[in-house]
Parts: structure tokens; C-alpha cells; sequence
């Protein structure tokens, strides 16, 4: 695998970022989209848009062909069971708001426990907040280690005879570490607990098979999948999708409207109501081939060395000091250096061409559980070099220079 | 742009060594302010007497070197002004921030408006302004008695 090809299809590439080639390192933010996507979307309104699912004219039955073949594409991708069980989004948060509300609606109530982890970002952590207030659910945090890593056991301490669902992120976007997840679920399981899944860092890495991990739920973030941003992705298995009541009220959503009642549309269009983002969900359908094209296990072995190279070289900067040390460590690096804050460090580095993020990266409640007002982090993709990180290292010792430290 | 234009040396110092920064003794006006975008925090404190003139101003917080040197220069230049003359100070410093070349007041000294104008480096990081006027919204704050928090994304 010819990394410097991969890159040449990254457009963004081209451009120069003060007149520094571009170093992106904010992949775990949102990912650079490859030309294939980008002319994707162009040619879809240059050539075939239309509305789906609703006109019968062609290019309504075109548009709406494409729109179902990403549906496919990803039932495939995730070894999902049927179709049927991929619901299009605005985002992964949406995916996570769309279960809490309806699990919330039809399964919780006062007294009842939903289990999260301390790594939780706020899009798994704010959707069940909602749900403390509405129907004075308790919420429950699996307390991470000094590694930052969540453990089967930190799980099984929390589960009571009222957690009514758990919902843990499956790589902490900010210590990186990767959990257990279908160790988690099996256990889970065998309490008749469902279990979501926050999948956003988990997607674009690593290779998923909804049969393998068995969760009830998995939220996906497109725009970090090296597609379209405006899209995520619900799988939820078929029994939930079934049972749960609609989210959403609207157009395309419906079987039967009158004054006197309104019955629902079968899967998935009972999930998508009102006109989807549909130039977005067609586009996205070129990001897994794209990725399918690399190999899934290929882009893992790739980030995963390069994470492993980062790793060893910030560990020899005595100034760094790195968030997290996870046996499993997923494609990011968060670290602060002693003395300089991290929107400082993000700012000098973003002088020589390279985008990190500083800031909580919306993990609050780990900030302050690690006792941190903010970390920079340092994120990968599949388009990374190796000479990207030594470029990390280099700025990294320039802001040291300019802070005057040692 | 130019990072030593950002991080000049007196930046740095005031940064790295925030003057002023502790609680004041029998302050009887606060003010707190909040960047909830980076997590700067900063807590102002300000003794004013009877004449509405500052005896005492101090700041809490933390944040990154543009915020803790912003806060520290200015309690630096504020003590002893009254608050009219604050009000026309902070108005004139947010307005150098954002577009103005110099800075007008004649409330300052001449060395104390080149110290301020260290900080006309942000201009050039529209994300960054955000962190040098974060201290001065929330002295306004203080000195109008609002005991509103400030919040720098609802601004």
C-alpha cells in the first residue's frame, strides 16, 4: 500500500496552509474527503437529482436507486443482517438521540439506570442527561483506569439490577483506548442488557461485523469515514427498529395520515422522515469503496504503526506528556506539554502547516476526571506519514523554543 | 503572519508570570468568565471606593498565555482608574483588538499603551481574540454589577 498514492487522491492536499504543505492531524474531529466523494456529490446534482422515494418520474427513480444502494453497500460493510437495520441520520449524535428518545419513551423510567463510561463524548453523554430530567433515569459512569481504559470489570462494578441499558464509546477519542466491546456486550447479554455502541472513532478504523460484536446499536459519524459531513448512520438490529416508536414526525415517514389517526411506514422509512441528505448518503457510497479498495485491515495496520511511531517518539519528550496509555490504542494521540497551554501549542503548530485540536475534544467529564482544563490532540488517518509525525516532533520542539523551555 | 508578533516577549513573561493573580482582599465588586470553547476561566476581583475608583484589582483563572497575559496587563494598567475611566479604556482596547490600528485613550501613559498594544498580535488569529478579551468582558461585567457570567460564545 503506496501511501503518497492514497494521499494524491486527498485534493485538499494541494493546497498550501501558510505556505506549509498541509500536515492534517485532526482526522478524529472530521476526516479529508477523497476526490472520488467530492465529484460524487457533483455529478449526483449535476446529472441525476431528484427527491427520493416519493415522484415516480426517472429521476426520481434513479435518485432513489443510488440512495438505496449506499443502504446496501453499508449493510454489507457492517455485516448487518438485513437492510433494514441502516438508518440514515444527520450525524452519529442524531443516531444516539434517536435511541435514547425512543428506548426512553417506550423502556425508562423513574429509577432506572442507563450505564455510560467516563470516557463518553458529550453526544453519549447529553442525550441520556435529557432523559434525567424527563423521566428521572440515573445515570452511571464506568470509572476508566490509570491508563485511561475502560475494563470489562470497571463494567461489571457498575451493573445493577436497574441498568436498563449500557452505552459506551468503542475507541475514547481522547486517551485512545480501545474497549472491549463485544466482551462488553456478551456480558451485557447475559443480563438482558442492550448495549449502543458510539462508534465514531471505531468506524473509520477498524473492521466491524455487527455479528461478531452483537450490540443492539452502533452510531456512525460519516464525515469522519472519509465521507460527506450532515450524515451518520443507525444499525440497530431489526427486533429494536421494529418495537421502538418513531423518532422523528413527518413526510416519507407515514403509511396513512387522516384526522383521525396516522399509522407509520415499515423500516427504514419509518426511521427517516422529512427530504434526507441525499446528495450525502448517494456521495457516501463512494467512501466505502474507497476504503474498500484500501482494505479495511490494510488502513488498521497502517495507523496502527503510525500510532505506535507517534507514541514512541512524544514518550521521548520529557515536555510531553501524553493522555492515556492504552494497551489498545486506537488513531489518537492527546498530550500536553508542561508550561505551554494546548490553544497555544495548536496555534504555533498551525503556522507550520499542521492541524490539531486543542480544547476538552467534548469529553468534559474526562478532562476533569484527569484533573485538565484542555489537551491537544494529535489524530490520524489513512492519507499520514510517517514524516507528518516527525513534522509533529520538529514543531513541537519550536514551541518549546518559543515558550523558552527546556 | 508572524508568531513572534503573537508571542512577544512581554506576552510570555505576563503569561508564564501573571501579575495580580490572586484574590483581593475585601473586593466588593466580581465578575466571572467562562471560554467554553478552550476551557479559559477567569474570576475578577475589584476593591472600588467611594468614589467608584479601583483601590485593589486581582484575577483567578486559567487559560492560555494570550488569556493570562491579557488579564494580567490589564489589572496591571486599571489600579487606580475610576470607572469611567475603565469603561472608556475597555472599550477602546476591544475595538484595537477587532480593527483599530492604535489606541486613543489618553486615560493611559504612552509606555502603557505600547505594553497594550503587545497584544494587537491576535488580531491576525481571529480564533484567538476570543482568549485576549475574554478578561476585559468580564471586568465590564464586574464594574456594571451585572453578576452575569460571561460567556464568550453568547457575546
Amino acid at each position: 500500500m503506496n501511501i503518497n498514492n492514497i494521499k494524491k487522491e486527498f485534493p485538499i492536499f494541494d493546497n498550501k496552509v501558510h505556505n506549509n504543505d498541509l500536515v492534517y492531524l485532526d482526522s478524529a474531529n472530521s476526516s479529508q474527503k477523497p476526490k472520488v466523494v467530492i465529484d460524487r456529490i457533483y455529478d449526483f446534482y449535476t446529472k441525476e437529482f431528484s427527491n427520493v422515494g416519493r415522484s415516480v418520474h426517472y429521476l426520481a427513480v434513479t435518485a432513489t436507486n443510488l440512495y438505496e444502494n449506499t443502504r446496501s453497500s453499508v449493510k454489507k460493510y457492517l455485516n448487518a443482517k438485513y437492510e433494514n437495520e441502516i438508518v440514515f441520520t444527520k450525524g452519529a449524535t442524531e443516531a444516539i438521540n434517536l435511541v435514547a428518545n425512543t428506548f426512553g419513551q417506550k423502556y425508562l423510567n423513574e429509577g432506572d439506570e442507563v450505564l455510560l463510561t467516563e470516557l463518553e463524548h458529550h453526544s453519549n453523554y447529553v442525550p441520556w442527561h435529557f432523559l434525567k430530567n424527563s423521566k428521572k433515569i440515573k445515570i452511571n459512569f464506568s470509572e476508566i483506569n490509570e491508563n485511561g481504559e475502560i475494563t470489562l470489570e470497571s463494567i461489571e462494578k457498575k451493573i445493577s439490577k436497574n441498568t436498563k441499558l449500557i452505552a459506551v464509546t468503542h475507541i475514547s477519542n481522547v486517551t485512545g483506548a480501545i474497549l472491549p466491546i463485544k466482551e462488553i456486550t456478551a456480558l451485557a447479554h447475559s443480563k438482558d442488557i442492550p448495549v449502543l455502541i458510539d462508534g465514531c472513532q471505531g468506524a473509520p478504523h477498524l473492521k466491524l461485523d455487527m455479528q461478531d460484536i452483537d450490540c443492539d446499536f452502533y452510531a456512525i459519524s460519516c464525515h469522519k469515514m472519509y465521507g460527506p459531513t450532515g450524515l451518520g448512520i443507525l444499525y440497530a438490529k431489526k427486533k429494536w427498529l421494529d418495537d421502538l416508536p418513531p423518532y422523528q414526525g413527518g413526510g416519507g415517514m407515514i403509511q396513512e395520515v387522516n384526522k383521525d389517526g396516522v399509522t407509520y411506514g415499515d423500516l427504514p422509512n419509518k426511521y427517516e422522515a422529512g427530504t434526507m441528505a441525499t446528495a450525502q448518503v448517494i456521495a457516501f457510497n463512494e467512501s466505502i469503496k474507497f476504503i474498500e479498495k484500501i482494505g479495511i485491515k490494510n488502513i488498521e495496520r497502517h495507523e496502527s504503526e503510525l500510532i505506535q511511531y507517534g507514541e514512541e517518539i512524544l514518550r521521548k519528550n520529557n515536555s510531553v506528556k501524553l493522555i492515556g496509555n492504552p494497551q489498545n490504542r486506537g488513531s489518537v494521540l492527546s498530550f500536553n506539554i508542561d508550561g505551554i497551554h494546548p490553544h497555544d501549542i495548536a496555534t504555533i503548530l498551525d503556522e507550520e502547516g499542521i492541524a490539531i485540536r486543542a480544547g476538552h475534544h467534548c469529553c468534559q467529564i474526562l478532562h476533569e476526571k484527569l484533573n485538565l482544563t484542555a489537551s491537544a490532540r494529535a489524530s490520524i488517518g489513512v492519507y499520514n506519514t510517517k514524516d507528518d509525525i516527525d513534522k509533529l516532533k520538529e514543531s513541537i520542539n519550536k514551541c518549546k523554543k518559543i515558550f523558552e523551555l527546556k | 503572519m508572524n508568531l513572534k508578533e503573537l508571542y512577544q516577549e512581554i506576552i510570555l513573561d505576563h503569561g508564564k508570570n501573571p501579575r495580580n493573580l490572586r484574590k483581593a482582599e475585601n473586593f466588593n465588586k466580581d465578575a466571572k468568565g467562562y471560554n467554553p470553547l478552550c476551557g479559559d476561566k477567569v474570576h475578577i476581583f475589584l476593591k472600588l471606593d467611594e468614589n467608584k475608583k479601583i483601590q485593589d484589582i486581582s484575577f483567578e483563572g486559567s487559560g492560555c498565555a494570550i488569556s493570562m497575559a491579557s488579564a494580567s496587563i490589564m489589572t496591571e494598567l486599571l489600579n487606580g482608574k475610576n470607572e469611567k475611566q475603565i469603561n472608556e479604556i475597555v472599550k477602546d482596547f476591544l475595538e484595537m483588538i477587532k480593527n483599530k490600528e492604535n489606541l486613543d485613550n489618553n486615560d493611559l501613559k504612552d509606555d502603557e499603551k505600547t505594553k497594550l498594544m503587545c497584544l494587537s498580535g491576535v488580531k491576525k488569529y481571529p480564533m484567538r481574540v476570543k482568549c485576549a478579551t475574554l478578561a476585559w468582558h468580564t471586568l465590564t461585567s464586574a464594574v456594571n454589577n451585572s453578576q452575569k457570567e460571561i460567556n464568550t460564545e453568547n457575546l
